[in-house]
């Protein structure tokens, strides 16, 4: 710490340069905000040229100002605010940087870097779009980072000093310090302003009043990369939810968390209705409608987050003037957005004709199927506001409401993505479809039969998921297979491994969103239950397996008291772990906490906690066993891993447009 | 941002939930004890269930709703008997009644109104299939003189 300070004493003006770089910040995004739309405007080439080195000098300045921060939280400059309310010199260095995004301002600086990173990226990378496209496109992306900007030195200034430092900060939260929360938000707002580069390139196109096959090359990559990070994201909060939370839920409907989820729902399907404005010219005015409403689902989920309009169990920063500014924000970008799609979406004719079986049918059933998934956590979320306003009445709308509203789009989406996924673009035949999938609707039917014969309840939601599972899984491998033509195994192996990354990519998230379904399903319906009292040398059985609570012991950790359990695992006769739960409680802080000790596998998790002493002796123990838990997860990650694959297909490489030379695509 | 949040809210109510000592001693009773109880908020917490939360108020309802159950009440009267005191807002299912009509018919009115519109317009745009239009005749015609 000592050579921090000594550091921080060498360079006292970080702070204010960071300050000073991001006001400047703000001036080059109104610059780029105005100059290169007025040039789109009148044809001026070299006003629209600004745009480049615009939005570069505008992300070099911002990318210093959260250095900027970074180092004050780096070197504990408790002379900032923000620092002291939110780090402490205790803390390990991960944390301390994890610091810097883990509060509402210097969150919002993330919020505008990212803004202008994918700003400068589109400048930089976006050398194959025409001019005019390109300096519309980051006058339209500068004058959101203009909002936020404001939005931040007005309400939100990360870098406001104290007149006394303190000797040290406020924060030694030991529980803030968990890698998977850490990285948690990061990817989170990746994936939100990332579609802010989707509705910049939609605002674009509608000035323009132009949308052809280019753009929706040109779209896509940004809204790929946006969905992964939403997905990884998505998936840490959860993953953590699960591991931390000393119960193993996975996913609470809660307005935070169904935040993020409105827009990566409405991602997936601009991803895509885009390929059929890149393949077939179609569906032009709803791809733009959806680019325009993932970005307002964002900043709907930023406005629920920080104004705490909503009860959430998230909700702690709850500061209603932040919140209007927010709403105004929305309002702004969404109303005029949507205005001018009012006036401008009749130009867009669409040019592809097609039948009602067809690709493009199955994907405006793909789309209607997310958008109104979309639509059912949106109205669930705002529900009990709507109802107090307008009706008086004060009621809650939990986890019940979104499995039984929520469930049923996912299924039909499962039951007919196999199905579109195979069928040709234009006109094909259900026929064609039906021979390559057959088998895997008869696999898929078997396998459902067979578990609900196995399983004990008599419940529908185990088999379901199986059934589910195998047929989507089972359709994205059908679909590899059918384009490898008609020859021999070996020939048609080899085919598929040549086949270009854009399909390898489509079947991987495909089968990721197969085992996920399958994995939710599977761990709802089988998993097990325990609570009881235990005393040191009990044995007792959750399922197939034996506990064993072996010792309790009182120990202390390093800011810490605990209570640690050993616990033995048996199969048989046959040990299989030893786990070891913890019950800590942090005096300093007073708070209790709940270590659960899993041990991971690929069929099964087995989860135990270990609770309070009881009055009568013993311990109360909980112990869960959940079947194929890691699968939830495990489809997430080839989910994105499938966004991934697709993007690095030369095709949908921004600039890669002039490339001649493409992979060779076997005939379909 | 939102690891603070969660955080927090969660340092504040660790979610420790159904204790062993309040469980019924007969396992269907238990069991449907538990499923009444995930349904049911807990008033004085942020949107957790009562089968979730540490609150004291959750334990007591807790209590309260194994003791019906036991006393003979079926689970929706159980259910009744917790609202008739803290109000529908303790569903986390509302009631599909009066103005929760919206609710729960909106998202199944949207699609079956998305699919007619999205049948419809596939369908009338068939007849205009082959063939370019004039627009596109011109265009092509310019393209080939040059």
């Amino acid at each position: 710490m000592l050579s921090g300070f000594a550091l921080q004493y060498d360079f006292p003006m970080i702070t204010e340069l960071g300050h000073y770089a991001l006001i400047l910040a703000f001036g080059v995004a109104i610059v780029q905000m105005i100059i290169p739309m007025v040039g789109a405007h009148r044809g001026n080439a070299g006003w629209m040229a600004m745009a480049v080195p615009a939005a570069s000098v505008q992300f070099i300045l911002v990318a210093g100002s959260f250095a900027a921060l970074t180092w004050a939280f780096v070197t504990s400059d408790f002379s900032l605010r923000l620092v002291y309310a939110n780090s402490h010199t205790d803390k390990p260095m991960i944390y301390k940087i994890s610091g810097v995004w883990g509060n509402h301002e210097g969150s919002m600086l993330l919020w505008v870097l990212i803004l202008a990173l994918f700003g400068a990226c589109a400048a930089w990378f976006g050398g194959g779009l025409p001019d005019r496209l390109r300096a519309r496109v980051l006058a339209v992306q500068a004058s959101i980072s203009v909002a936020f900007y404001a939005f931040i030195l007005f309400t939100s200034n990360p870098f406001l000093r104290l007149a006394v430092p303190p000797l040290n900060g406020r924060d030694l939260n030991p529980l803030l310090q968990d890698p998977g929360l850490a990285f948690h938000p990061p990817f989170l707002y990746l994936g939100y302003v990332g579609l802010s580069m989707a509705f910049s390139f939609a605002i674009a196109a509608l000035i323009e009043g132009r949308v052809d096959a280019a753009w929706g090359r040109w779209v896509r990559p940004w809204t790929l990369a946006a969905w992964m990070f939403l997905t990884v994201g998505i998936a840490l909060g959860s993953w953590w939810a699960y591991y931390e939370l000393g119960w193993g839920g996975f996913w609470f409907w809660d307005p935070v968390e169904n935040a993020s989820f409105m827009p990566w729902l409405i991602s997936a399907a601009l991803l895509h209705s885009a390929i059929v404005v890149e393949k077939r010219e179609a569906l032009k005015s709803w791809t733009i409608l959806l680019a325009i409403l993932a970005f307002g689902f964002s900043l709907l989920g930023a406005f629920i987050v920080r104004s705490g309009v909503l009860t959430s169990v998230h909700a702690f920063a709850n500061d209603p003037e932040r919140g209007m500014l927010i709403l105004i924000i929305l309002a702004v970008f969404l109303g005029g957005a949507l205005t001018l799609f009012a006036a401008r979406a009749g130009a867009m004719e669409a040019k592809g004709v097609f039948s009602v079986v067809s690709r493009e049918s199955a994907l405006v059933l793909n789309n209607i199927l997310l958008a109104v998934s979309a639509f059912v956590v949106f109205i669930g979320t705002i529900w009990p506001l709507v109802a107090e306003v307008l009706f008086g009445r004060t009621l809650s709308v939990g986890p019940p409401f979104f499995d039984a509203a929520f469930t049923p789009f996912m299924v039909a989406l499962a039951i007919v993505l196999p199905l579109g996924s195979v069928i040709a673009w234009k006109r094909g035949t259900l026929e064609r479809a039906s021979k390559s999938l057959g088998m895997w609707l008869l696999l898929a039917v078997a396998l459902a039969g067979l578990a609900f014969a196995i399983q004990s309840g008599k419940s529908a939601l185990g088999p379901v998921g199986v059934a589910l599972g195998v047929w989507v899984v089972g359709g994205a491998l059908a679909d590899l297979w059918m384009r490898s033509g008609r020859e021999g195994w070996t020939v048609r192996l080899r085919r598929i491994s040549r086949l270009p990354r854009a399909d390898w990519g489509k079947a991987t998230a495909h089968i990721g969103m197969g085992v996920t379904i399958f994995g939710i399903a599977a761990m709802l319906a089988w998993q097990k239950e325990d609570i009881r009292v235990a005393d040191i040398g009990d044995r007792w059985e959750v399922g197939q397996f034996g506990f064993g609570l072996e010792d309790v012991e009182r120990l202390q950790g390093p800011n810490y008291v605990t209570t640690l359990a050993t616990m033995s695992v048996w199969q048989g006769d046959r040990q299989i772990a030893t786990l070891k739960p913890e019950k800590r409680f942090y005096p300093v802080a007073n708070m209790p906490t709940t270590e659960a000790a899993i041990r991971n596998g690929i069929l099964r998790d087995i989860y135990v906690v270990i609770g309070d002493p009881q009055d009568a002796g013993g311990f109360a123990v909980r112990v869960y066993v959940k079947p194929f838990a890691n699968w939830i997860w495990g489809g997430a990650i080839l989910m994105a891993l499938g966004g991934c694959f697709s993007l690095s297909d030369r095709r949908l490489r921004v600039g890669a447009a002039a490339a001649k030379r493409t992979n060779a695509v076997p005939a379909e | 941002m939102r690891q603070l949040l969660i955080l927090l809210a969660f340092l504040a109510t660790p979610l420790w939930a159904v204790e062993p000592s309040e469980m019924l001693d007969d396992p269907a009773l238990e069991e449907r004890a538990r499923a009444v109880s995930q349904g049911l908020r807990c008033p004085v917490c942020q949107n957790e269930s009562i089968d979730e939360s540490n609150a004291t108020l959750a334990k007591e309802l807790r209590i309260v709703l194994r003791e019906r159950i036991v006393a003979g009440d079926s689970d929706q009267e159980a259910v009744d008997y917790i609202v008739s005191r803290y109000g529908e807002f303790v569903l986390l299912r509302p009631d599909a009644q009066g103005a929760n009509l919206i609710l729960w018919l909106a998202a199944p009115a949207l699609f079956l109104m998305a699919l007619g519109v999205g049948w419809t317009v596939i369908r009338r745009r068939k007849p205009a299939e082959e063939g370019l239009t004039a627009e596109e005749k011109a265009e092509l015609d310019e393209i080939l003189r040059s």
